[in-house]
């Protein structure tokens, strides 16, 4: 219902189910606060967002009055609240001037320094001199892990971190023991804590109570360059802001995106920027006499054109790996296929993923803010907390409303909400065994170990028929969802970077005789026997160490580059630093390559590359948009004739911490696996 | 001026003197001189013609309870029926509860305290009325971590009530299901406060919660509930069997019925007696407390309501009434009635230092005013107590308490500030004394 009222004497009108600092903010008139956090629950404790409600006996806290709770006046008067009055101004500065009582005011050594809100609203409400002659309250710091950092002198009790952790991380790790004002933040008994979004604390935290343990004393907020970019550390493709200072990228931190991230993204994301460091490769190699030596981009170039003009089109192959761009695989493809070579593959992991049942047979159709849409989810074969840790928040988000419905199929996890667990193995996707005959909006979310399995399209199958049954596939909502692991995979299906002949899959072409040149765009989970391997990536982890050539390249805070997100929603990524050393985006080192054979490819630069890779695939045309799958061709997979096999689904994340080159690369992460499994970290 | 002197002159002030006749008390058994069992308490004439009340409806029930005028005696006064009126009307998919305050932790009060000892029927039949007026099936008694004995004596009392058929399934053959529950506080003054105390009852952190929503809309467990105090519930019976107008017809106009006073401090005989609204608060002391100690003109300050009003000092206490109204004009309160006396061999500065360490240590912490202001309030007090401040601390000191008031969740942080803004007022140059010297 709309409902108009007075703000500082001028007349607005809002729907009545906003709470007094939502309808402020439209209204553009500023709030100051501390607790209030729009993702979270409301605590209106700190006590800086007063207002005056006329009628009202003492200033009311805007965060939680809501519009419907205002009434008016004896003679139908409109409300009327005001935020300029003494008694507002009076009420916020002695709010300020508390929490400033016992606030340690050690800005200069404070990371949160610059962007504190503290010091912001300090600026405006608080008094320039300290009238609090008592000794400051002091508190011990506590470890609550390798990732935040807590100094918690500074807090100021705010709780956001508790209701973050209890409401949307779900663990219930972090809560206030003691009262008034030996109140304290910790987790129980100081245990570290063990969710994958513990990160996000360090941005919620309005003071320098919780910052980030391995930025600590990096960098100042005024000296890093802020770069938006988008994450690949899994599918989902969260956005963020990568602040650089130079050529080192200091920190990760998230760019809100309702569509996909909200405010969060996962410890992964975040803290993998150490990774971006170490190990780099940073000039050509060629392994002479079984040992890598160092040569020139032309040695090396050379040396592989001189492999291409020798072996046959036929027997050249090419396996893209996780994080490789769009333009990047849309490249080699030209080129190979220029070459008539069509052996490629963008499935390291051995995935039986296809394209040929539509698009819709690959990506996750309902989208990530559909889940909040959503009455029912069935997860089969996949945990998304390991796999998609901020995506496994929106379900809780959705869970945590009580209309939602939750049955997983596969190993036991806990996956911060509820959810029936219907059994083990395929044969347990049974409509009958679920609940959905009042359900409008069902989500069949099959992980992406599925298809590790050689029965992954049978039972892909059986789900697309179940969802065909229960009618989630229609006009206006399509059901079937696959949570992607890997950022590149849905680009690289979207392109067709399969092979021609599908017994030269990626594991075919690792394993047989039958290829003799290899590439290695950025793959590094794939074990390659018998063949010479050339390597296009930037860390040197397992791809690298197997290579008989390497050519550096750059990786994602450091290239421009299109992915395809989970839901089939192109983004970009935009570099923010240059690759180290003689690293070179990978675009680059393959059009040199083609320059050097006889087939070379015309392009000069990116723009020209993402021209034509916008005229061969339309669906590249629309940045940040998805591109829906038809729900018709679903129909001919859920005919398909299908026969699984009775194994029980299996996680392959075995350590979320170590899933790609740049997390094994990472300090920060092993410290995180490590404190996750238990193991002593090894100082040195 | 002696005491009957005085108390003809007061016959013309308008105030409410002469004791309250022996039959127009409600606590018959308020001192244990008999015991608190069903038999004594059904001689005494508890739970007497209740199936009669509940017959006589809800609506009847409620609008006796406002007509009598009765204010809430938990300390803030707000009129019981009008409260109880405000429960929805029909029950609909949430149930409804009756919770009751027994978490009675102002310093200074020690009423509930008798009526669980000694009175525990009169409260249970109470509650039973209270729950049947306002559909409530389920009564909470929130007890006192540290009232061990008084609540094995309600729950002995309620035992009793159980196997009588008195409450339980139809309970006094009114066709009406009541079942009561005692809940054992942890000792911190805060779940006093009616959402803090939900809150704990709940199984959670003993915090205040925001309002609106109020309690009557979403309380236990997000339900319908009313918070009542446990002397509001237990003189309801009495109110509604002697009639509105029996209870509108003692004390004053707005301050109607009796009280619990609660008389500690400086004074012959402390003790706890049931008085008219409006007595005065001389003939209170001298009549029931033996008077003051050293004599009327010894007298330095009184703090009438608990540790929570701010104080008056003597001058204030001549002529002044006991009631809701006039304590307010005065910029203190009733409160709970809980009267601390205090002669003039009283450190007056250190005295309410000490009720600063009390405010500081029981804030729950939650709001940044209240959790960082009793501290600092405590700290500047403790150091005025001992002479160790400047006399222009004094101004900020006050400055602080008005920051603190008013822009707190709950009252906690009123409470800490009305007994230094009470002081101040009051005692200003017996502080700068101290400071100049």
């Amino acid at each position: 219902m709309a409902k108009k009222i007075l703000i500082n004497g001028s007349e607005f009108e809002f729907e009545d189910n906003l709470t007094l600092i939502q309808a402020l903010e439209v209204a553009d008139v500023e709030v100051p606060r501390f607790c209030y956090h729009e993702k979270l629950s409301i605590a209106g404790n700190c006590r800086m967002c007063l207002v005056e409600v006329k009628g009202a006996p003492k200033p009311v806290a805007s965060c939680h009055f809501s519009l419907s709770d205002l009434r008016p006046g004896p003679n139908g008067e409109l409300p009327e609240v005001y935020t300029n009055t003494d008694t507002v101004h009076t009420a916020r500065k002695g709010a300020m001037e508390f929490l400033l009582v016992n606030h340690p005011l050690d800005c200069p050594i404070c990371d949160q320094g610059g962007e504190c809100d503290l010091q912001d609203q300090a600026l405006h409400y608080g008094i320039n001199k300290s009238r609090y002659k008592e000794n400051k309250r002091s508190v011990e710091n506590k470890n609550i892990g390798p990732l935040v950092k807590t100094v918690m002198t500074r807090c100021i009790h705010c709780t956001r971190c508790v209701r973050f952790t209890s409401e949307v991380a779900g663990t219930e790790e972090l809560g206030a023991i003691h009262r008034g004002e030996n109140m304290e933040i910790t987790t129980y008994l100081e245990k570290g804590m063990t969710s994958e979004l513990q990160g996000n604390v360090i941005d919620l935290c309005p003071v320098g109570a919780l910052t980030s343990k391995p930025y600590e004393f990096h960098a100042r907020p005024w000296e890093l360059n802020k770069t938006e970019s988008i994450d690949v550390m899994d599918g989902i493709g969260s956005n963020i802001r990568i602040d650089s200072k130079g050529s080192e990228v200091m920190r990760i931190i998230p760019k809100y995106n309702e569509d996909i991230n909200e405010e969060w993204i996962s410890d992964k994301t975040r803290f993998i920027w150490d990774g971006l460091k170490s190990q780099r490769i940073d000039t050509p190699y060629i392994r002479e006499d079984g040992k890598l030596k160092p040569v020139s981009w032309n040695t090396a170039l050379d040396k592989i054109t001189g492999l291409m003009k020798k072996i046959e089109p036929s027997k050249i192959g090419c396996i893209a790996g996780d994080m490789v761009t769009a333009e990047e695989m849309f490249l080699m493809k030209t080129l190979l296929d220029k070459i008539g070579c069509h052996n490629y593959d963008c499935r390291q992991d051995g995935s039986n993923l296809t394209n040929k049942y539509g698009r819709s047979s690959y990506i996750f159709n309902p989208t990530i803010s559909g889940i909040e849409d959503a009455d029912a989810i069935v997860i089969i074969g996949s945990n998304p907390r390991m796999e998609s840790p901020v995506l496994n928040a929106r379900i809780r988000k959705r869970w945590l409303t009580g209309q939602l419905k939750v049955y997983h199929i596969g190993e036991d996890y806990d996956l911060t909400y509820d959810y029936k667990h219907l059994g083990t193995t395929p044969e347990s996707i049974d409509v009958n065994k679920m609940d959905l005959k009042d359900c409008n909006k069902i989500i069949w979310l099959v992980g992406d170990d599925v298809f590790l399995r050689d029965d992954g399209q049978d039972i892909l199958s059986i789900v697309a028929d179940c969802a065909q049954e229960t009618s989630s596939i229609r006009e206006d909502w399509n059901g079937l969802a696959i949570l992607h692991k890997h950022a590149s995979r849905v680009a690289g299906l979207d392109l067709g970077f399969l092979p021609k002949d599908s017994t030269y899959a990626a594991k075919h072409m690792a394993d047989s005789n039958d290829i003799e040149l290899m590439f290695l765009l950025d793959a590094d989970e794939i074990k390659i026997n018998n063949k010479y391997k050339v390597y296009i990536g930037s860390h040197g982890d397992r791809g690298a160490s197997n290579a008989d050539i390497i050519l550096p390249g750059a990786c994602y805070t450091e290239k421009n580059g299109f992915y395809m997100n989970t839901e089939g929603r192109l983004q970009q990524t935009n570099r923010a630093v240059f690759p180290p050393g003689d690293a070179k985006d990978n675009w680059r080192i393959i059009l040199e390559l083609s320059s050097r054979i006889k087939k070379s490819l015309k392009y000069k630069n990116l723009d020209e590359i993402r021209k034509d890779l916008k005229k061969n695939y339309p669906i590249f045309n629309n940045l940040n948009e998805i591109a829906k799958g038809e729900g018709s061709s679903l129909k001919i997979l859920s005919n398909r004739e299908n026969k699984p096999s009775d194994n029980k689904f299996i996680n392959t994340i075995s350590d979320y911490y170590l899933t790609n080159p740049i997390t094994r690369s990472s300090r920060i992460m092993a410290e995180c696996s490590m404190q996750k499994n238990n193991k002593e970290i090894i100082n040195g | 001026m002696k005491f009957k002197k005085w108390l003809k002159t007061v016959k013309n002030l308008g105030l409410v003197p002469d004791m309250l006749k022996a039959q127009d008390k409600i606590f018959t058994n308020i001192y244990g001189n008999n015991s608190s069992n069903l038999k004594s308490s059904l001689n005494r004439g508890n739970w007497d013609s209740t199936k009669y009340l509940i017959d006589k409806g809800r609506d009847w029930i409620i609008d006796e309870m406002k007509s009598s005028g009765l204010r809430g005696r938990g300390g803030a006064g707000f009129p019981t029926g009008l409260k109880w009126s405000f429960m929805p009307k029909e029950v609909k998919e949430r149930p409804h509860y009756l919770v009751v305050n027994a978490d009675e932790s102002e310093p200074g009060t020690c009423k509930d305290r008798e009526i669980l000892r000694h009175e525990p029927h009169q409260f249970i039949e109470g509650c039973l009325l209270a729950s049947y007026a306002m559909s409530a099936n389920a009564c909470y008694v929130y007890v006192r971590g540290e009232y061990v004995n008084e609540r094995y004596a309600l729950q002995k009392a309620i035992n009793e009530a159980y196997d009588s058929g008195l409450i339980g399934k139809n309970a006094c053959k009114s066709g009406w299901d009541f079942d009561m529950y005692v809940h054992h506080g942890a000792g911190a003054y805060i779940c006093g406060e009616e959402t803090a105390l939900l809150e704990s009852l709940e199984g959670k952190k003993g915090m205040p919660r925001l309002k609106p929503p109020f309690p009557a809309n979403c309380g236990l467990y997000g339900c319908p509930t009313t918070v009542n105090n446990v002397e509001s519930i237990a003189v309801a019976p009495e109110i509604l069997r002697r009639g509105a107008s029996w209870f509108s017809s003692l004390g004053k106009p707005n301050n109607t019925g009796t009280k619990l006073f609660c008389i500690s401090g400086h004074v012959n005989t402390p003790c706890n007696v049931e008085e008219e609204m409006g007595i005065p608060l001389r003939e209170l002391l001298e009549k029931h407390a033996g008077g003051v100690k050293g004599g009327w003109d010894n007298l330095l300050a009184v703090i009438p309501g608990g540790s929570s009003v701010p104080c008056l000092p003597a001058e204030q206490c001549q002529n002044l009434s006991m009631d809701f109204d006039t304590l307010k004009e005065l910029k203190s309160g009733l409160g709970t009635a809980a009267v601390i006396v205090m002669d003039k061999s009283t450190d007056i500065v250190k005295a309410i230092a000490r009720l600063s360490y009390f405010y500081k240590h029981e804030s729950c912490g939650q709001c940044t005013p209240c959790r960082e202001g009793t501290g600092w309030m405590w700290r500047v007090m403790d150091r005025m107590a001992k002479g160790n401040a400047g006399v222009e601390e004094i101004d900020l000191l006050l400055e602080v308490t008005k920051q603190v008031e008013g822009h707190t969740i709950c009252a906690l942080g009123d409470a800490a500030a009305w007994p230094i803004q009470g002081l101040i007022r009051h005692f200003r140059p017996e502080i700068e004394n101290r400071l100049k010297k």
